[in-house]
């Protein structure tokens, strides 16, 4: 039971960051590699937070999200420079960035050494306490964040707002013909989508109680892209079971019986396999809206 | 050189100074001076490579000029212009190589010229009803409001030319460069776009229409260009230039 649960909280994590990147990705067409870092983001600002100061879980939640977005506006602005692949290239480098500064900002972040010890969040309503400790409780707590994210997601990509970034998708310079700056638009939902990302890194943070830079290397932004390709692009429920199947495939694979020695390659090589063959006889994904 | 060049005292809508735009090397406008004149529907015409289409990219922001300015439609003197700022200036346009929103319904197509251009607003958008209401009255003047719910890319060419102009009419501008409008349509659409055209003329907006067809530009033109090599090699009316000598060698090739 324990172990369903554990992957119920990855699953919703991993979903938040699925649902987040396809608002970039799949509405608008900008083919961001660099989730990761906002999602690393989030977990470090929680993580340092919680152990270095007073404040709690939720208020260093806020906190993180307003320095991804912060940071993440930044960088919007530089990509806006850049178009297609090249845009893929230069988000790819951010995160790389990113990565460095959580590995070799050692004073803050104990740079490969990680932080431990980082707590799981209380809520005080008036004499009540209650703390999300138990995972099962932490399961909730994550399920009601992927909720919320999903329904923002499901209102911005109904209005006519998520009207105007499929337009920039499909042609931008015809779409400006018409009186958007698009620029706007573009800095507008990589800003919401990495408050979102970095909305996962907290509760990612708080949940495993560790956190150090590995877990946001380039490799994790290109989980989270395949996540969305594999589910579907421009479609959230899409990103959910995208998220659900990445999550679930190494656990069924760990039932094929490969031999012991084998076992953890033989599955990267699956995994490797299915991609390339959705890739080749189903490139929209599952649910896929657009193609790239 | 044998041109035609009118001095007839005209209110403009558009006044094209000394332009000029290089494509590495090559000159596609030179010096090219111009005045469009308000209400009226002008044509352009001139053999391929002419620079007809780079005259109006230039005149609605998508790609920028080297030198010389532009007013358009009471703006003050420009120098060089935002795509994202003709529609402030109440201008529109189409594609020669029609340009759609291909991975979007033929609904969103249309609702997403009439929305609130401000991030917030479109966020927030109060007139869902009205603008519902604009792009039905639209799409079914085109005949494609049964097809609402197909994405873009599905649509049959001569479709798709008139999703474009049906696009076009729900901006509401006051300037509409029409590129090519009728190219590989069959006539039934023809006369169609010919009529919506002529529509537009009677309710005061400015038409500006490249065509190679010169029975069209004939019957719809009250004023016409003819380009050659980035430069004006006459204007005038219609059955003046078009029985002009030097306009027939250079255009005609007869």
């Amino acid at each position: 039971m324990e172990y369903l649960i554990h992957l119920g909280i990855l699953f919703a994590i991993y979903t938040i960051l699925g649902v987040s990147l396809n608002l970039v990705v799949g509405y608008t067409g900008l083919l961001s590699v660099t989730q990761a870092a906002f999602y690393g983001i989030g977990a470090y600002a929680t993580a340092i937070l919680l152990t270095q100061t007073g404040i709690g879980f939720f208020t260093s939640m806020i906190l993180g999200v307003i320095l991804a977005m912060s940071i993440s506006f930044l960088i919007g602005l530089v990509l806006s420079r850049f178009r297609d692949d090249y845009y893929a290239l230069a988000s790819l480098g951010f995160n790389v960035i990113v990565f460095s500064i959580f590995l070799n900002w050692q004073d803050l972040t104990r740079g490969p050494l990680g932080i431990p010890g980082i707590s799981k969040p209380d809520l005080r309503f008036f004499n009540y306490d209650f703390s999300f400790s138990s995972n099962f409780s932490y399961l909730i707590l994550t399920i009601i964040f992927a909720v919320l994210i999903y329904l923002v997601s499901k209102f911005i990509v109904n209005s006519s707002f998520g009207r105007v970034l499929k337009a920039i998708r499909e042609d931008e310079k015809a779409i400006q013909v018409f009186g958007y700056n698009t620029l706007y638009y573009k800095l507008a939902i990589f800003v919401i989508s990495a408050g979102m990302a970095s909305v996962a890194g907290s509760l990612f943070a708080s949940y495993i109680t560790f956190v150090d830079p590995s877990s946001f290397y380039l490799m994790e932004s290109v989980f989270i892209l395949t996540i969305i390709i594999l589910g579907g692009l421009a479609n959230l429920r899409g990103a959910v079971l995208g998220a659900l199947i990445m999550i679930l495939l190494p656990e069924i694979l760990r039932f094929v019986g490969f031999p012991s020695d084998i076992a953890a390659q033989m599955r990267q090589v699956v995994y490797g396999l299915i991609l390339i063959l959705l890739m080749l006889y189903r490139p929209k994904g599952f649910l896929g809206e657009y193609e790239i | 050189m044998n041109t035609i060049l009118k001095t007839k005292k005209i209110t403009p809508i558009i006044s094209v100074r000394r332009v000029t735009k290089n494509f590495d090397g090559v000159r596609a406008v030179d010096d090219l001076s111009i005045e469009i004149e308000k209400g009226k529907i002008t044509g352009i015409i001139g053999p391929n490579g002419s620079g007809k289409t780079t005259l109006i990219n230039l005149l609605t922001g998508m790609i920028p000029f080297d030198t010389g300015s532009v007013f358009v439609n009471g703006s003050k003197e420009l120098f060089k212009i935002k795509a994202y700022d003709i529609s402030v200036f109440g201008s529109t346009r189409t594609f020669q190589d029609v340009r759609l929103f291909e991975q979007m319904t033929v609904l969103d197509n249309i609702l997403v010229v009439l929305t609130e251009r401000n991030v917030a607003s479109a966020l927030f958008e109060k007139h869902k009803k009205f603008h519902n209401q604009k792009a039905k009255e639209v799409l079914e003047k085109m005949g494609l409001w049964g097809k609402k719910n197909e994405l873009a890319v599905n649509l049959s060419y001569g479709q798709r030319k008139l999703l474009e102009i049906a696009r076009v009419l729900a901006t509401k501008s006051d300037v509409y460069f029409l590129d090519e409008p009728f190219a590989g349509l069959f006539p039934e659409m023809v006369k169609l776009i010919s009529e919506i055209i002529k529509e537009l003329k009677q309710q005061g907006k400015t038409v500006i229409l490249i065509e190679h067809d010169m029975s069209l530009i004939r019957e719809l033109c009250d004023y016409v260009f003819v380009m050659e090599s980035g430069n004006l090699l006459a204007e005038g009316e219609p059955k003046e230039v078009l029985g002009d000598k030097k306009v027939i060698e250079a255009y005609l090739g007869e």
